[in-house]
């Protein structure tokens, strides 16, 4: 049954996000080509696969970033398929990158201010005349972003600008960035990129936390395979744009069309 | 070394070839006959002076770059509001000590500190490069000139919807245009503030054309003319007051009101920095993607620092109106939003301060250098250049006011 991830897609009519039929087509390259998945609530979700397998487009397809040649994107019941990238987050789904894209000239503060501009109030006049209501905002915003810098054990840098910090503390300032949101489906693209063995341990400590405490989703894209294999609850294989399998770890491991895709012809 | 050897010595020659035509040979005329006068020391004199500069310029580079402008110091709030408080004292009671031409100047250099901050929200904050932006303040001078004459409006009735309409022409301009990216969003708004001119220019039947409107009246105090003899059988400020009329009092009374639009526009576009926007135009310019993936619209968010600059525009231009008197669409060349973006690049992008001093020095120094009338465009744009090399983040860089979180 894990063969044929069309039937998965199917299966999961109360799945928070359920993609169906998704093609991306550039010019003459067909970067993604029919691929299906669904993501449960509390779920965390891994697509692998080799470099130019089309994960990224996937990702960018979700998150708004292209307009899907075909397909469906379901989020919460709601088609979100062709949305731009801004209204998508409207639905409490929320990226990172993989090269960290922080604003890197703001503080650590700002950063995660920036990111509630959805629910502060932005409103001209309350702001300028500075009343009551917008004051309490703006405060409710900073309690809620220094909730997420103590959590991130980033606290002591949240008056520092972004682009000071360690690599390490940056990858983990783009997590709580997105947290500060409070998503329904957090994506992250090759998180463990670039971080030590320490610092990728942590990495999935955290993921399995937020999934735990907060309830949030994950969809996930990984090459480090150890962490993939890890935390993941189920790994969606692709190849060339196309989907191989989706399946518990220990299925991935051992489907040899898995091991051909990666080792090549034996 | 010999490549600077090389690099002089070819920059001495193109001096001595360009000098030459222009100061070595000099046509005179003698009765009937011309004479060919050759200065030939001139030539090579600059030709060394500059052979010299470009040997040594290397020794200067290295003593300029340790050459440094002030960067202003961490005021403590209390401070900052003292300071702030004691300018502003000074500002106001100055011309009533200041000469009728000072007082006048300083009205001048108050105009275009309200254009330069109202065109640093939307270059320096938003990060959206204006080329049209005397668009929208012929808008405002327009709006106000027209509504006094098909309407009878006074300043204070028209000087709302000024702004409010030149923001309106910014929000319609602006909602096609934002989605364009940096060069082309220059061009087009270059091309809306030549189209805005000729526009002015052809509709003879509403803007008089070329010759423009005139007999604009001055703002009233409180519904109080300020002219020798009031219109009709009302009464005059000097009459009313029990004074003698004095032709400084309308000086003196529009540079306060400049100050008091250009406080007003400081303030709000100090306000603006820290509020929520504030830091989505900055987020928006550092990083777009990363912007819309955490649900900020950007045409929404450039949008309104397009509309609410182009607001502060319309006031000027209302104010400018009042002014002059007199409004034609000579005075919205552009030229002019060259001159006011120049302020604002030359304060420092987004740093208030910067563009108050750069709009004092680019107005002031034109009127002090007054025999030099013909050089001021050579000047200005050596001014530039200069400038561009050595402080490419201008006079005083912007220093955004971080939220601070106190542990």
């Amino acid at each position: 049954m894990s063969a044929d991830p069309r039937t998965i897609a199917s299966a999961g009519d109360d799945a928070l996000l359920t993609v169906d039929a998704l093609s991306m087509r550039f010019g003459g390259l067909l970067a993604v080509d029919n691929v299906a998945f669904a993501v449960q609530r509390d779920e965390v979700f891994a697509i692998i696969g080799p470099n130019g397998a089309g994960k990224t487009t996937v990702f960018n397809c979700v998150g708004g970033f292209y307009k899907p040649t075909s397909g469906r994107i379901v989020m919460g019941g709601e088609s979100i398929a062709g949305l731009p990238s801004h209204k998508v987050a409207g639905y409490g789904l929320v990226r990172t990158f993989q090269n960290v894209r922080l604003f890197k000239q703001l503080t650590v503060l700002e950063n995660l201010l920036v990111a509630q501009h959805r629910r502060v109030d932005t409103r001209l006049w309350s702001g300028l005349l500075s009343t009551k209501g917008y004051r309490r905002s703006e405060q409710e915003a900073q309690d809620r972003a220094v909730v997420w810098l103590k959590r991130m054990g980033l606290i002591e840098f949240a008056n520092r600008e972004a682009g000071t910090l360690a690599y390490g503390h940056q990858r983990r300032l783009e997590i709580a960035r997105c947290m500060v949101t409070e998503p329904r489906l957090l994506m992250l693209d090759e998180p463990a990129a670039g971080l030590n063995p320490q610092e990728k341990r942590e990495l999935s400590e955290l993921i399995d936390e937020l999934r735990r405490e907060f309830g949030v989703a994950v969809l996930l894209i990984e090459h480090d395979m150890s962490l993939v294999m890890g935390i993941s609850d189920r790994i969606l294989v692709m190849e060339h744009g196309r989907p191989i399998m989706t399946g518990t770890p220990e299925a991935v491991r051992t489907d040899p069309r898995v091991i051909k895709a990666y080792l090549g012809e034996a | 070394m010999a490549g600077q050897l090389k690099s002089a010595s070819i920059a001495a020659l193109v001096t001595a070839v360009l000098v030459a035509p222009v100061f070595g040979l000099r046509i005179l005329r003698d009765g009937f006959n011309n004479i060919l006068e050759t200065d030939w020391p001139f030539v090579l004199l600059s030709a060394a002076v500059v052979f010299v500069f470009q040997m040594v310029r290397p020794l200067l580079s290295r003593g300029t770059s340790r050459l440094k402008l002030p960067v202003l110091p961490p005021l403590r709030a209390s401070q900052h509001k003292w300071i702030t408080l004691f300018i502003l004292a000074a500002l106001l009671v100055w011309p009533f000590f200041g000469t009728r031409g000072a007082v006048d100047l300083a009205t001048l250099v108050l105009i275009y500190v309200m254009l330069g901050l109202g065109l640093n929200i939307v270059v320096g904050f938003a990060g959206l490069l204006d080329l049209g932006f005397v668009g929208f303040y012929a808008v405002g001078a327009y709006t106000y000139a027209l509504l006094y004459q098909f309407a009878g409006f006074g300043f204070w009735e028209a000087l709302p919807l000024a702004g409010a309409m030149a923001a309106l022409f910014g929000f319609i301009l602006g909602f096609p245009v934002l989605r364009l990216r940096g060069d082309y969003l220059a061009i087009v708004t270059l091309g809306f503030g030549e189209i805005i001119r000729l526009l002015l220019i052809n509709l003879t039947s509403i803007t008089n054309g070329p010759d423009g409107i005139s007999g604009i009246p001055k703002p009233t105090v409180f519904g109080l003319e300020m002219t020798r003899r009031a219109r009709g059988d009302d009464v005059t400020f000097h009459q009313f007051m029990g004074w003698d009329f004095d032709g400084s009092h309308i000086v003196i009374y529009l540079y306060l009101m400049a100050l008091a639009l250009a406080v007003v526009t400081l303030y709000v576009s100090n306000r603006l920095m820290r509020m929520p926007v504030g830091r989505a135009w900055e987020a928006l310019r550092e990083d777009e993607i990363a912007s819309r993936s955490l649900g900020l619209n950007p045409t929404r968010i450039k949008l309104s620092a397009f509309t609410l600059g182009a607001m502060f525009a319309g006031f000027g231009g209302a104010f400018f109106a009042a002014r002059q008197g007199l409004v034609n669409p000579e005075s919205f060349t552009f030229i002019e939003s060259a001159l006011i973006l120049a302020i604002v690049v030359l304060g420092g992008m987004g740093s208030q301060l910067g563009v108050i001093l750069a709009a004092v020095f680019l107005t002031v120094l034109p009127e002090l250098a007054r025999q030099f009338a013909e050089y001021r465009m050579l000047l200005f744009g050596l001014v530039m250049v200069l400038m561009m090399a050595w402080r490419p983040q201008g006079l005083l860089p912007m220093r955004r006011p971080h939220v601070e979180l106190k542990v």
